[in-house]
């Protein structure tokens, strides 16, 4: 195996990369998968051998004519399972890096259930990159996207006018599509929010040609009139949705489990030099912290169902035989507190003073994700955080029309439906409007029955708490 | 680039990037909260260990996410009976050191019993399935945690994190559980089982850099060192009790190391002059092949070939 001196150098200077998860949304032949696979090819993410394996199967499907060349929608080609249906069942996760970051591109498919794999894309995305065909212009499935975006809070949206070199690279075009996709983002109502707290916050369009390259990783000179960064570059330098918000938002830490080895304790740390003695009574709170950061000293809540919140202070948080004075989402970390509490899994820990009561009746809108429809009077199962209760469906009191962003009335809700629905919880949990809370805001529902995942929950306020009119969605 | 980013949004940014996790911090978090969900959520979870590298980073993961507690599950080992005596030896070494319990599934009892038969191409890493259900059954295990990661390869891409699994402990392509936010739904049936992979996001080269961060021990093999080997199938394959050359195969001593390591007789070595991890994590970033394609014979089977054995319940 041979090693690249030069790469060698440029490891031995960089600095930690950091993470950026991102996912890519787009209609039918809009050329998504080309897009895909020249962000890999062009970062460099594809080896020699998979390549050639690329390069044998476009020589045999005849892919290039006279140009020869390799059909770069291979590279994200999927399962056998999908070659032989001819589409894309799920959605695949890639992986790429270049010196600054290291990507997880969620490849979410646009031909069936786009809205459950989009949901699921976009849940963990900091970033959507959502396609459009120069040729064909915002459809009505790019309203419906955006507007999924939207209600899933994703900060940065940058739609790809792909194919722009099958319009001669003419600016005329892209600039009306430009303006059509802008004119949506205000009828969303984007970018008005000066807490950035909900929706969309910022949506760049850029001219591209998958095909060829132009604008993905490098700038492309076909286009002179853009000035603006290619694909790669605003990927690169977008925040990532934690630096966003663990310095915005207030501590939240769903008890994952009671650390409490009493006499259990690893024998390598004890090897290690682990005082015994002084971990015989070992008591620690093991979790990921969803939001905000916490220090040791600061006052907190436990928050019980059923019960009234207790007050205490952190005495130590700890990692792994560490012992830290603070740490910030998304670190996953055990808490040690002043008062010996009754603690225990579904708890949640949160900043004292800011949190409101818990509550049994849960408002919802609904991403409905499974082939069963959801009724009114349906028995269900809601996992919120680290706990799952029982809960009764009480009413469907709308359906989202995606492409006119309206509420129609609607009294159930079927496959890839979003609607709001009124849910009666067995226990009082601590719910957050998911616009301020993308983590404690979120929830699953489940189908008792089988187990599987029904829903994508995303919390609202009560009727009659204020809410912001923009996103009554 | 038109855009409402404001300018108050990048002050924010610019405050914030100073203190962002790197992303192997990011991983690791992610992995321990993975690992934390399953142990808490199922009856009986254990962690198949093949003292591979992925695996060995697995157990690592979950010493530091119930430290000082022990790792509250035992690791399950599908021997096929082809492996490199010094990685059962460091496998038997860990199990000691972190004081769990080892249980061992054996590809080689069930061929003796007649239950499986030795293929033609003397494979055995598909092999491990029927060993593997049959462990799970016997043992009651409701969750198995296994080191896969989604850029091995496009079945696994397409993998979710916590994976249900049928009665007969098969994947279901067209059929599985959106995964949403960090909630993970481990919810199953009598009979059925999960898959949990919690270092799904890692790519190899995260591995290296991680083994070198945190001083992880691993089998000696993975390091460059000397070796009889004999070229097969464009690997270079070790000479063995279980890995013979024929007649037309020339023995050479090469310079060489794995970057899998699996049962030895599909399993090839690359020439490396990487003595140490250091060397590893460059050279794994300067390379133009992945690592199944450089060293999997059973992955060349087909395009479709871990595809194949995942819908049969391999891992």
């Amino acid at each position: 195996m041979s090693t690249d001196t030069l790469a060698v150098q440029g490891l031995e200077t960089a600095l930690p990369t950091t993470l950026f998860r991102f996912a890519t949304a787009g209609s039918v032949d809009d050329g998504k998968s080309t897009l895909v696979g020249r962000l890999l090819h062009d970062s460099k993410a594809i080896l020699a051998d998979t390549l050639d394996a690329v390069a044998r199967t476009s020589a045999d499907r005849g892919f290039g004519g006279e140009k020869g060349g390799i059909d770069l929608a291979l590279l994200t080609d999927g399962l056998r399972a999908e070659r032989e249906q001819g589409i894309t069942i799920d959605v695949a996760y890639r992986y790429f890096a270049t010196d600054r970051r290291s990507f997880i591109l969620a490849d979410c498919p646009g031909h069936v259930q786009y809205t459950k794999n989009t949901v699921t894309g976009a849940s963990t995305a900091d970033a959507v990159v959502v396609l459009i065909d120069a040729r064909k212009g915002v459809l009505e499935q790019t309203r419906r996207h955006l507007s999924v975006l939207q209600l899933l809070r994703v900060a940065h949206v940058i739609v790809a006018v792909n194919k722009i070199d099958l319009v001669d690279f003419s600016e005329s075009v892209f600039r009306d599509i430009e303006a059509d996709v802008q004119q949506v983002g205000r009828e969303l109502g984007l970018g008005r929010d000066e807490l950035n707290a909900g929706g969309i916050t910022d949506l760049s369009v850029i001219p591209v040609s998958a095909l060829d390259g132009d604008n993905v990783v490098e700038r492309s000179e076909r286009t002179p009139w853009y000035t603006g960064p290619a694909l790669l570059e605003v990927l690169e330098t977008l925040p990532a949705a934690d630096e966003l918000e663990s310095h915005l938002e207030s501590f939240r830490f769903p008890v994952q489990l009671v650390v409490r080895p009493q006499g259990a304790l690893a024998p390598d740390a004890v090897a290690a030099g682990l005082d015994v003695e002084a971990y015989r009574d070992y008591r620690a709170y093991a979790g990921q912290i969803t939001e905000g950061s916490v220090k040791v000293g600061d006052q907190v809540s436990v928050l019980t169902p059923g019960q009234a919140p207790r007050t205490t202070t952190v005495v130590g948080i700890d990692f792994a035989g560490k012992s830290l004075e603070e740490a910030a989402a998304p670190q996953s970390v055990a808490v040690r507190l002043a008062d010996e509490f009754d603690v225990a899994r579904g708890d949640t820990i949160a900043a004292a003073g800011t949190v409101r009561e818990a509550t049994a009746d849960l408002y919802a809108a609904l991403c409905w994700l499974s082939p069963k429809p959801l009724r009114e009077g349906q028995k269900v199962l809601v996992k919120h955080g680290t706990r799952t209760v029982q809960a009764l469906v009480r009413s469907v009191s709308g359906k989202l029309d995606l492409a006119s962003f309206k509420l129609e009335g609607a009294s159930s809700l079927e496959l890839n439906d979003i609607g709001h629905a009124q849910l009666r919880l067995a226990a009082p949990l601590p719910l957050e409007n998911y616009l301020h809370h993308r983590r404690t805001g979120a929830f699953l529902v489940i189908d008792p029955l089988d187990g599987n995942t029904l829903a994508a929950g995303l919390v609202k306020d009560h009727p009659g708490d204020h809410e912001d009119e923009r996103y009554s969605i | 680039m038109s855009t409402y980013l404001t300018e108050e949004t990048t002050q924010v940014t610019d405050a914030a990037v100073s203190t962002r996790l790197s992303s192997l911090d990011t991983l690791e978090s992610e992995a321990i909260h993975i690992i934390r969900e399953v142990v808490a959520e199922f009856e009986k979870p254990a962690l198949l260990f093949s003292g591979g590298k992925d695996s060995v980073v697995m157990l690592h993961l979950a010493t530091k996410a119930f430290w000082p507690g022990k790792v509250p599950f035992p690791v399950l080992h599908v021997d096929t009976g082809h492996n490199f005596p010094e990685v059962i030896d460091f496998r038997d070494r860990t199990v000691e050191r972190l004081g769990l319990k080892l249980v061992v599934g054996s590809v080689q009892e069930f061929i003796d019993r007649g239950e499986l038969a030795e293929r033609a191409d003397g494979t055995r890493n598909p092999l491990q399935t029927v060993p593997l259900l049959d462990a799970i059954q016997q043992n009651k295990f409701d969750a198995v945690f296994g080191g896969g990661r989604r850029d091995e390869d496009k079945a696994r891409a397409k993998e979710r994190i916590l994976s249900l699994r049928d009665e007969f402990g098969q994947w279901d392509p067209r059929n599985q559980r959106p995964e949403l936010w960090n909630l993970y739904n481990g919810r199953h049936t009598v009979g059925q089982h999960v898959r949990a992979f919690p270092i799904s996001n890692w790519t190899e080269l995260d591995i290296w850099r991680y083994i070198e961060r945190e001083n992880i021990e691993l089998p000696g093999l993975y390091y460059a060192h000397e070796r009889e080997v004999f070229a097969r199938d464009g690997m270079w394959r070790a000479v063995g009790e279980v890995s013979q050359p024929l007649p037309h195969e020339e023995v050479i001593t090469k310079t060489v190391r794995y970057r899998t390591v699996g049962d030895m007789s599909c399993t090839g070595a690359v020439e490396s002059d990487a003595y140490t991890v250091a060397d590893v994590v460059v050279e794994v970033a300067a390379s133009t092949l992945t690592e199944r394609g450089a060293t999997r014979a059973d992955d060349r089977i087909s395009e479709a070939a871990m595809e194949d054995r995942k819908k049969d319940g391999y891992f």
